[in-house]
């Protein structure tokens, strides 16, 4: 039961075991927060900053909650409106933030690797809510354990991974998570998404979409992320929902027991069917949302206790 | 003026491709003589025992960026040249993107000054092909030559109105200029901070495929087919881009190529963690193009070796790898760095100066760049052995942006000669 992260800023650096305890308590914050009284004081005293460089209420909002359910002190900025538009660099934001003693720094961040450069300037955790094309951890996490609660386990699954996957943060967290527990990974999508490159990571990959997930234990569904693309990555978003939108009649491919998931938001009738999303025997979509705050919660508890194991640094 | 022996010298002789144990007398700015004793009976000449250490024909470099005029707080003439004279860079050819660029005989007029004012070395500007870098109408290339320009180029610019590009190369072909290109696809170049592979796509940075190189440099060559110009790539990087250099080379099309320092030395791993001190255009490439690249450089296909020095201050580097500037300096750590390839076995020593100052003088049509009698007196000594640990705050150039800090390398300048004068002495 270990945990030795001062940040959390991917899945690339964690150890199965890592990820194994971070899922372990997130499961007894799943039932706490099923409880009337759903307050902890594990973060009780410390001060937890949501920097969002990139708007998303979604991740927001889980953080939040989480951050409160444990007792932390919660605020939540929005970098859009605020120094940024005034040309302030983000490591003088970095800096600003920094001298206002925060303990946890939850960032989001429309560049590769933005949140790494600001962690190494400030003292406190800092988690990764998503940064451009390379990593959501908290995101995998919660993925994780939706389906560790949903299969019973999390080694030895067919796991196939549908749509934008080159685009995709949270494809890359994903991937890298669930090679480290040891499933099988099989990526489905048209070439232009799922660039051949990807093989190099020892997953399958696959443009017919029914032999992807042929077997398949979890179908996981991405979104098509119509905001990242330069132009012209696929036809026509018809083409796209007939050739890789998920449907009963392709899902039939997969294992009877397969469940879907989709990191949310859907685009309803472009990667998904809508009455496919809302199957509750099929799709565990809301539990998803349900396992990222118990996830946050989980991260945030392990990094306060390690920051909490480190003497108090005076320099600011 | 007075005369300077170097004695107990090992001289290297790119031309005849040997190493051997000699010394050199220097006298009017020239190589006087070249003895084949290392301590000859010379009278009236200041003697300097090189304790074996090795001398060699003073390094030209292709592509120097200086911040003048606009971007003085980056790098000036003053400090590029002591950058240069520290690193065994007897001769600067200075590159036109500067931010107000190098395209009328004016400005052109103006860093000659400045370089002859300021710069303990050898400086030969270059000049814009077209005007404003903007790839729209040429510059004037008549006027140009007249104020000293040597070759003319538009840098990382590419050109991509071909009819534009054509008679920029049909002019200068009829004054007999040199043009030099960044091949390049500007389609697939666009936006991008690494080369595609799976590192790029791993730390989920927008990505070059390394044929977008060879697609610019088939391009050129079709035009230098048509219009017979003298031409150089600035830098070949990938193994794709290679036989394309062979079969132009082969068919007499009258082109050279380079590459650079960090191409030769450094792969796309090394950006690691974001290291934006390692984001260089063309952006670092696979090991298996460095070793190609490596490999074109040894057998003569590759011509030249330049620092494409380019100096950025910390405010440009300190931003997400996407955002950050690209180019790292290179006039001081070239020598030092390429002499990895040297102790490695990859690349002997005359090879390594016939890219680094016999090539270059070639293709300039100067007299320098080699080790023998008449030839002018621009000179390195080095002790190829010496180790140290590269500290970035030490180096002469204003900007400190080098992705060697902290390297553990071996090899130091001991001193530079430009005309036989030193203009370097190491401490």
């Amino acid at each position: 039961m270990r945990f030795d992260q001062r940040h959390l800023l991917g899945i690339e650096p964690l150890r199965p075991d890592e990820i194994g305890t971070l899922l372990d308590l997130a499961d007894s914050y799943v039932t706490l927060s099923r409880r009337r009284e759903k307050r902890s004081s594990a973060l009780s005293g410390l001060t937890q900053i949501n920097m969002f460089f990139e708007n998303s209420t979604r991740t927001q909002s889980s953080f939040e909650i989480a951050g409160k359910r444990l007792g932390a002190d919660v605020m939540n900025m929005s970098m859009q409106a605020s120094s940024i538009k005034k040309g302030e660099t983000l490591i003088d934001t970095a800096l600003t933030l920094n001298a206002m003693h925060p303990d946890l720094l939850v960032v989001r961040h429309p560049h590769s690797g933005a949140v790494d450069l600001l962690a190494q300037k400030v003292n406190c955790a800092v988690i990764n809510a998503g940064d451009g094309r390379h990593e959501h951890p908290t995101q995998a996490l919660l993925d994780a354990l939706t389906i560790r609660r949903a299969k019973g386990r999390l080694h030895r699954l067919n796991i196939a991974i549908c749509g934008d996957i080159a685009h995709s943060r949270v494809a890359r967290s994903n991937i890298l998570l669930l090679q480290k527990m040891e499933n099988r990974i099989r990526l489905v999508g048209p070439t232009t998404l799922v660039p051949p490159v990807l093989k190099e990571f020892g997953v399958e990959i696959y443009e017919d979409m029914r032999e992807g997930l042929r077997d398949a234990d979890v179908v996981m569904m991405l979104r098509l992320q119509k905001e990242r693309m330069d132009g012209g990555f696929i036809p026509s978003e018809r083409e796209y929902y007939h050739r890789f939108g998920l449907d009963a009649e392709k899902l039939s491919f997969a294992r009877p027991d397969a469940i879907v998931m989709h990191p949310g938001p859907m685009n309803r009738g472009v990667e998904i069917d809508g009455t496919l999303a809302d199957d509750i025997n099929r799709s565990v979509i809301q539990e998803q949302v349900e396992m990222g705050v118990a996830v946050r919660m989980a991260a945030m508890d392990l990094l306060s206790r390690n920051l909490r194991a480190r003497p108090t640094e005076l320099s600011a | 003026m007075t005369a300077t022996l170097i004695t107990h010298a090992r001289l290297i002789d790119p031309e005849a491709g040997t190493v051997r144990p000699g010394a050199a007398l220097l006298q009017g700015g020239r190589i006087a003589t070249l003895f084949d004793t290392p301590f000859p009976e010379v009278s009236d000449a200041a003697r300097l025992d090189a304790n074996n250490a090795f001398l060699a024909p003073g390094i030209i470099d292709i592509g120097v960026k200086v911040g003048e005029p606009g971007e003085r707080h980056k790098e000036s003439y003053k400090t590029a040249g002591l950058a240069a004279a520290a690193g065994g860079v007897t001769t600067m050819v200075t590159r036109p993107d500067t931010a107000q660029p190098i395209d009328t005989p004016e400005v052109l007029e103006f860093i000659k000054d400045r370089a002859r004012d300021d710069a303990p070395v050898n400086v030969l500007p270059m000049a814009a092909l077209t005007k404003g870098r903007a790839g729209r109408e040429m510059t004037e290339i008549g006027f140009l030559l007249d104020a000293g320009a040597v070759a003319f180029t538009d840098c990382d610019h590419v050109c991509t109105d071909t009819k534009v590009l054509i008679r920029a190369m049909t002019y200068a072909r009829s004054l007999g200029a040199l043009v030099m290109c960044h091949p390049q696809e500007p389609g697939l170049s666009h936006g991008a901070a690494a080369t595609s592979g799976k590192f790029a796509t791993l730390r989920g940075l927008p990505t070059v495929p390394p044929m977008a190189e060879r697609m610019g440099l088939d391009r050129d060559f079709a035009l230098v087919e048509m219009t017979g110009v003298r031409y150089h790539a600035d830098q070949l990087t990938t193994a794709r881009a290679l036989p394309a250099l062979e079969r132009a080379k082969h068919n007499g099309l009258d082109v050279t190529a380079g590459t650079s320092m960090h191409h030769l030395t450094l792969n796309d791993m090394d950006v690691a963690d974001y290291r934006t001190f390692f984001k260089v255009k063309p952006p670092l490439r696979s090991e298996d193009d460095r070793q190609a690249t490596v490999a074109a450089l040894r057998n003569g296909l590759i011509d030249i070796i330049g620092s494409f020095h380019t100096p950025q201050d910390e405010e440009s580097k300190r931003l997400p790898f996407e955002e950050a500037a690209s180019g790292a300096v290179g006039l001081e750590t070239m020598l030092p760095v390429l002499l990895r390839l040297y102790h490695s076995g990859e690349l002997d020593l005359p090879t390594l100066f016939r890219a680094l100052s016999l090539n270059p003088a070639k293709r300039l049509g100067l007299d320098a760049g080699r080790m023998s009698q008449g030839a002018p007196a621009d000179l390195v000594l080095f002790d190829a052995d010496k180790p140290f640990v590269l500290d970035r705050f030490k180096l002469h150039s204003k900007s400190k942006n080098t992705p060697f800090d902290s390297a553990r390398l071996q090899g130091k300048v001991i001193a530079t000669f430009v005309a036989g004068t030193p203009v370097y002495r190491s401490a």
